[in-house]
């Protein structure tokens, strides 16, 4: 058991904290206020750093692997912290393969990997995405009515899907890619539901709706309408055939990848709200008030013990999410501790940065200070990549030993 | 790096305790609980474990290769908690006196004191903390020790001091003439060392807890352990929060194997999402909870202060443990109230943590 930081883990977090001090929290504000703009100063400058990264990497100038256990998972996650502690919003804005790579790297062959990944970071900044929601339903991704057909050498898609993130910029702004679930055969059920590669550029493709939010503006969220729109027969992630359970590329292989993807949300909620809690102590010390941790519990202040009783939730909320990072790392199964780091986050940034603008009062209230606006990003850390209840469905089963059909 | 597997030392200890906490002490804490004893065989059979040998150092007379860790004492409460409350701090009550003297001890008060621990069978150990007002906090003792001579006199009022009356030494915690905090150990049976009625409580009733008064009672400066005694408070803090994770797993795995059998509405309870997201909660809280303690704990293995760690644990884990043992009685509804179930001796002993302190040492 250990609770110091690596090196590693050191210099990816001073990295992180330095993009988000520099390039992030200096336009926080304008692009919250300017939605449905383009930072590209800031996605030209982060996209080169990504370049250079990826060509060290694939130079063998960074070795990892040397190690017993490995922190990717981890280190990703104290990334992540920092980078959405400078503005939760850009960050899901930074050009990357995004929840799309997440797919094709969990399930797609090594062809697919070196198609769409390989040459990734090559020429413009480039967006992936992926598009899993429809009109009719949110969590209960079974109901997936977005039609596959295959015809010829390609798969023809039919459908609608909405809450896609980074969707506009991956189509419209990139040569990127979304990831689109549709089924094969809807009377087949979850076996029958595929994932498909969609490039940029695809006739039939088209944004439609760019959504209006509470919060994480600078992210875009689109509505794609998918009118007959072909694309090439081995697209597809995993195999084309209507197998049941198990088996990689069925709807498990797929629903796997929110083991890595949920302590990555945990952790982006928990920098929101870090950075609400840091303002919102230095408010307080402009005030000549220190928390006194020792204090003695009728000497101590209700402003001292809702701030105590923040520091100790989010770095529960920290650990949890350390802690599925430390299992995947291991090789262990996680889903149960991703979607307890992933429920618990989310209760405990919304709750701690709708505190933060409480305790500062009229000063948190007002847009001249960060702490609305992180009030209203947090929240959607409780939503996406499965919903609180949702999470805690599969706690529940994961404790109970029930299976979906059991406990639903 | 950060890392939260075991060391095999800590495999092997937590494997050893908790299956000793599920075959001994658990079966045993409903009578202990109703008779408000420990049988002698349940704590001569705990010796045999060596769970207090194994904390001291080999120069010592135990076989501990270093210094007691936190960590791992953290794991034993726990693990000793999830059996039973009372049954945990009795069983490792020798610590008290034991921790004291290694953490803060000069070396002829470890020759002096720690044999007399390590011999053939238990020996009650005792920690003179709490004291019977509403503002009490362990770095504001109003409990004072006054320089005297080549000695101290210690004058104030102390409760739930842990077995009291068998003890040989109870360490009682005081503030000194310039305020700091200082711990002495004092031998039974010191003049002015008056050791009061039995205490009643709502919950721990097979712990025997005593008020104590010091009336003008005259210790040797060699009683005065010489270390800083925040230091090991914090520690007895991170031991008793590790004990509130143990009770609140209790809870939680009773109350799963209740919904996983109990029929209604043509399913089991556990089926119905009431109940079911009560159960992931409760769950997700130990683990957190669980998590905090073991980093304020580690932070102490490596001699940092801690204070603030310490304080967010302590007061995460006693909240989390009064919620998680009132949700565990609720899901057995009106069963969990009747003493049958133990769920509600859980929500009893549970309720304990956000008032007591000290009672516990790792």
């Amino acid at each position: 058991m250990d609770f110091s930081l690596s090196k590693a883990a050191q210099g990816r977090i001073a990295m992180a904290r330095m993009a988000a001090e520099s390039l992030m929290r200096p336009i926080s504000r304008q692009y919250d206020e300017e939605e449905h703009t383009d930072p590209w100063d800031f996605f030209n400058t982060m996209w080169e750093a990504s370049k250079a990264n990826a060509e060290a990497t694939s130079l063998g100038g960074k070795k990892s692997g040397d190690k017993k256990v490995s922190e990717n998972t981890l280190l990703a996650c104290m990334q992540i912290e920092e980078l959405a502690w400078g503005d939760a919003g850009l960050y899901l804005s930074i050009p990357n393969p995004g929840l799309g790579g997440a797919a094709v790297q969990a399930v797609g062959t090594p062809e697919q990997k070196q198609r769409f990944l390989g040459s990734f970071y090559k020429g413009k900044p480039k967006w992936g995405a992926m598009a899993i929601t429809e009109p009719h339903f949110g969590s209960d991704s079974k109901q997936v009515a977005t039609t596959a057909v295959r015809e010829g050498d390609e798969w023809v898609l039919n459908g609608t899907k909405i809450f896609c993130t980074a969707g506009h910029r991956a189509l419209n702004e990139s040569d990127g890619f979304v990831v689109v679930w549709a089924t094969l055969d809807r009377s087949k059920g979850r076996a029958a539901i595929k994932s498909f590669i969609v490039p940029a550029g695809t006739p039939g493709v088209t944004v439609t709706r760019l959504e209006d939010k509470m919060g994480i503006r600078a992210s875009d969220t689109v509505t794609i309408t998918l009118d007959n729109a072909r694309i090439p027969a081995d697209n597809i992630l995993g195999t084309a055939e209507i197998v049941e359970k198990g088996s990689t590329g069925s709807f498990g292989g797929v629903m796997a990848t929110f083991d890595s993807t949920r302590p990555i949300v945990a952790a982006s909620g928990i920098g929101v709200a870090r950075a609400a809690l840091e303002v919102l102590t230095q408010v307080l010390a402009e005030q000549g008030i220190a928390i006194r941790y020792e204090a003695g519990p009728s000497e101590q202040t209700v402003l001292e013990r809702e701030v105590m009783n923040m520091e100790a939730q989010l770095q529960a909320a920290r650990l949890l999410t350390w802690k599925a990072c430390n299992m995947m790392d291991r090789g262990q199964r996680n889903s149960r501790e991703a979607s307890m780091a992933k429920a618990k986050a989310g209760t405990v940034v919304t709750r701690v940065t709708q505190k933060c603008v409480e305790l500062a009062g009229a000063l948190g209230y007002s847009r001249k200070m960060m702490l609305e606006k992180w009030m209203r990003d947090a929240k959607i850390t409780d939503i996406y990549e499965g919903t609180q209840q949702i999470n805690q469905l599969i706690i529940a089963r994961s404790i109970l030993g029930y299976s979906s059909g059991e406990l639903n | 790096m950060i890392d939260f597997e075991f060391d095999e030392e800590q495999q092997l200890i937590r494997e050893t305790v908790t299956s000793f906490a599920a075959e001994r002490v658990r079966p045993a804490a409903r009578e202990a609980d109703e008779t408000a004893t420990v049988a002698e065989s349940l704590v001569d059979a705990a010796w045999e474990l060596g769970l207090i040998q194994g904390s001291v150092p080999e120069a010592y007379g135990g076989y501990a290769s270093q210094a007691p860790s936190a960590v791992t004492g953290a794991l034993i409460a726990e693990g000793l908690a999830e059996g039973d409350l009372a049954i945990a701090l009795h069983l490792l009550s020798p610590r008290l006196v034991v921790d004291p003297v290694l953490v803060l001890g000069t070396e002829q008060q470890k020759q002096d004191l720690l044999p007399a621990y390590l011999g053939e069978r238990f020996v009650p150990g005792s920690a003179a903390v709490l004291e019977p007002h509403i503002n009490f906090h362990f770095t504001r003792m109003r409990t004072t020790a006054r320089r005297d001579g080549g000695g101290w006199v210690l004058d104030g009022d102390k409760c739930m001091v842990p077995l009291a009356k068998a003890a040989p030494w109870i360490v009682v915690y005081a503030a000194d003439d310039s305020g700091a905090l200082a711990a002495f150990v004092v031998p039974s049976g010191t003049p002015g060392l008056e050791i009061g009625e039995r205490e009643k409580m709502l919950g721990l009733h097979a712990l025997e807890l005593y008020s104590i008064a010091l009336r003008g009672c005259r210790v040797p400066d060699s009683a005065r352990l010489p270390g800083d005694a925040a230091k090991l408070l914090r520690r007895a803090r991170v031991a008793q929060s590790a004990m509130a994770v143990g009770v609140a797993k209790a809870t939680l795995d009773y109350a799963i194997g209740y919904a996983k059998e109990r029929d209604v509405f043509g399913v089991k309870v556990g089926q119905k999402q009431a109940i079911a997201f009560m159960l992931a909660d409760m769950a997700t809280e130990t683990d957190a909870a669980r998590l905090l303690n073991w980093e304020a704990a580690w932070n102490l293995d490596q001699g940092n202060e801690a204070a603030r760690e310490v304080a967010l644990a302590h007061r995460y884990c006693a909240d989390m443990v009064m919620t998680v043992t009132d949700n565990g009685l609720q899901v057995l509804g009106g069963h969990g109230f009747i003493r049958d179930h133990p769920s509600e001796m859980w929500v009893r002993n549970g309720r304990g943590f956000a008032t007591f302190e000290g009672i516990a040492s790792i």
